[in-house]
């Protein structure tokens, strides 16, 4: 297949979980319509939610879930050294994810509340794989949109640019044509959160929490502004910006 | 022009039966606001009672039905060793009703740009074609100032226009295809009466409007006020959201992409309506970005709607509807922000340069 100009040999792929729902690369194995296609695309030597294959010969991998465990680490530095290529895959592994609502409370009570008298070994947060080693490309989301997967993938196969949409879900729930969630009375993270999941959450009339994080060159004080000005509540702000850990550096920053 | 009156129970049933054997869009209640308010978009109609026949006005325009917000341009296969293109510009026919004369001239714009220039696009051609539009008139919203830029009549780029003389509708019928549908239908020719009715209403509507902005002489305002702090004051504003730019009836700017499918043996290219209020508008290959402030994008936007247009083709491609300003969730509307710029420049005029007359 040189139609491009060039071969494509299919890509050496290998899909890691950490702490995580796993869901994040179920979407590998869905939208059947382009399976086929997708999947022929790949040689999947380690994925162990469609293979039971444990090859160690990856190029790419996509790494999915937070870290939350001291031999987390150890494992996830094992890949970063196979991979030539590291992809941060779905919002726990891009952020911290909602593993990170544990942040803010001491470890000892998360673990007596969850386990009991149960004897576990966790961190006191929950980090982002970027905490941790380097992160070659990211591909956010909650779960992730296998459409974008689609094109990240083909894209990495063809040796074209990769890129996320830069700007917010605004503008895509625009394009929808859907009543703003803040006419509604609702704080919605869509004015600062980026966008290329076609505003799938305003759609169905659930405020935007931010899971592909923020959009670049994003205005957080007009947003505070505004969540102000429109007298809504900033505490419901707050929550909705530490939810998926997204924001943390202007979370620190507001104090 | 021809001219006829219509009971409105008939016009209901006129528009019954257009939208009944058609693809149509309308305006439809989707939501009601936080105050109570009722919300409005253009939508599928597929019958006279999905329609809100007295509505105020639609969030967004009617713009995407000519351009797309998602547009495929072509298509390219490729098979042994070769490449093909295909293009197509099939445009279903539709009926889109209840249009204002904002809106209308909005399209009339877009023409302009689609269809008068250098290189006319069959994509909207073949979609302005295929569109049958039926006007309303209206009482003008608070906000509306569609009159400050002369776009509160029109008299063309309609098939038909609807204006409100109380039990009747005065119809102005502009295209062959409107006269013979409305054949089946009871109509009659205008009474002296209507006639002043017509005028009486156009008046009413002419004195409604609570907002003017002042735009004369606006594109030179414009070049004077190229470096002034008020585009960083309302940037700072800005959210960098694009949503001005998504609700108003004649943007246009757009973004390109390609794409190879994932089964590599196919790709399409796409036209995407952008907003020259998006971080990245301006950022080109390499990194650069020509535009990185807020304040900046937000000027060049002012600029393309009160300034290009107005200099290179005498009119103001801004049509007066503010869904820009009710949209945006910064507060951001032409109205203050024109009247800002003014009142810099008089305050500087007064306090830098007095006239003769006062020293």
């Amino acid at each position: 297949m040189n139609h491009l100009g060039f071969d494509i040999e299919k890509l050496k792929i290998g899909s890691f979980d950490f702490t995580c729902c796993e869901g994040c690369q179920l979407q590998l194995a869905n939208k059947e319509s382009t399976l086929p296609e997708f999947l022929a695309l790949l040689d999947i030597r380690n994925f162990r939610e469609i293979s039971s294959e444990r090859l160690d010969d990856y190029d790419i991998a996509l790494v999915e879930g937070s870290i939350t465990r001291q031999d987390e680490v150890e494992r996830l530095k094992a890949i970063r050294a196979q991979a030539k290529v590291l992809v941060a895959y779905g919002t726990c592994a891009c952020f911290g994810g909602m593993n990170a609502q544990k942040n803010k409370f001491p470890k000892e009570e998360c673990i007596r509340t969850v386990y009991g008298d149960k004897q576990i070994d966790t961190m006191q947060e929950s980090h982002k794989i970027s905490d941790f080693v380097t992160v070659d490309y990211s591909i956010p989301g909650c779960p992730v949109n296998k459409e974008e997967v689609e094109r990240i993938v083909v894209s990495i196969a063809t040796r074209s640019p990769i890129a996320l949409p830069k700007y917010p879900v605004c503008v895509e729930c625009k394009q929808r044509l859907n009543t703003c969630l803040f006419d509604l009375g609702e704080v919605c993270l869509g004015p600062i959160s980026r966008a290329g999941c076609d505003a799938v959450c305003p759609s169905g009339k659930t405020v935007c929490l931010g899971c592909r994080g923020p959009a670049d060159g994003i205005n957080y004080d007009s947003f505070v502004q505004l969540v102000k000005d429109k007298e809504l509540s900033t505490d419901e702000m707050n929550e909705k910006l530490a939810f998926y850990n997204g924001f943390t550096e202007y979370l620190n920053h507001e104090g | 022009m021809i001219y006829k009156v219509i009971s409105k129970p008939e016009f209901r049933a006129f528009v019954d039966a257009l939208v009944r054997a058609n693809t149509s869009y309308g305006p439809r209640q989707v939501d009601t606001g936080r105050n109570g308010e009722p919300i409005y978009q253009f939508m599928p109609v597929s019958s006279a009672d999905e329609i809100a026949f007295d509505y105020t006005v639609t969030a967004s325009s009617a713009k995407h039905l000519l351009m797309p917000f998602r547009e495929e341009l072509s298509k390219f296969s490729f098979r042994d060793g070769n490449w093909s293109q295909e293009v197509s510009y099939d445009a279903p026919p539709i009926v889109l009703f209840g249009l204002r004369p904002c809106d209308i001239n909005a399209i009339n714009l877009l023409d302009e740009v689609m269809l008068k220039g250098p290189y006319p696009s069959p994509y909207y051609l073949a979609r302005r074609k295929n569109t049958f539009i039926i006007g309303m008139d209206h009482l003008p919203l608070p906000d509306c100032f569609c009159k400050s830029m002369n776009r509160h009549t029109t008299d063309h780029g309609f098939n038909l226009f609807a204006s409100d003389i109380g039990e009747k509708y005065f119809l102005s019928i502009n295209s062959s295809k409107a006269f013979n549908f409305l054949k089946e239908f009871e109509t009659a020719d205008p009474t002296y009466e209507d006639d002043c009715l017509l005028i009486e209403r156009r008046k009413t509507i002419k004195q409604s409007f609570q907002t003017n902005v002042e735009v004369t002489g606006l594109p030179m305002f414009l070049d004077l006020e190229f470096d002034s702090p008020i585009w960083e004051k309302w940037g700072d504003k800005c959210l960098n959201c694009g949503t001005c730019a998504m609700v108003c009836p004649t943007c246009y700017c757009y973004n390109v992409e390609e794409h190879v499918e994932t089964g590599l043996g196919s790709s399409s290219r796409e036209k995407r309506l952008y907003s020259c209020n998006l971080v990245d508008f301006a950022e080109v290959t390499g990194g650069h970005n020509f535009r990185p402030k807020n304040g900046d994008r937000l000027k060049y936007r002012y600029y393309h709607h009160y300034r290009g247009f107005a200099v290179n083709d005498n009119q103001q491609i801004c049509v007066g509807c503010n869904r820009c300003g009710r949209a945006c969730l910064a507060g951001i509307n032409p109205k203050d922000v024109i009247n800002d710029l003014r009142l810099e420049k008089e305050s500087c005029m007064t306090c830098v340069s007095p006239s003769p007359q006062k020293s």
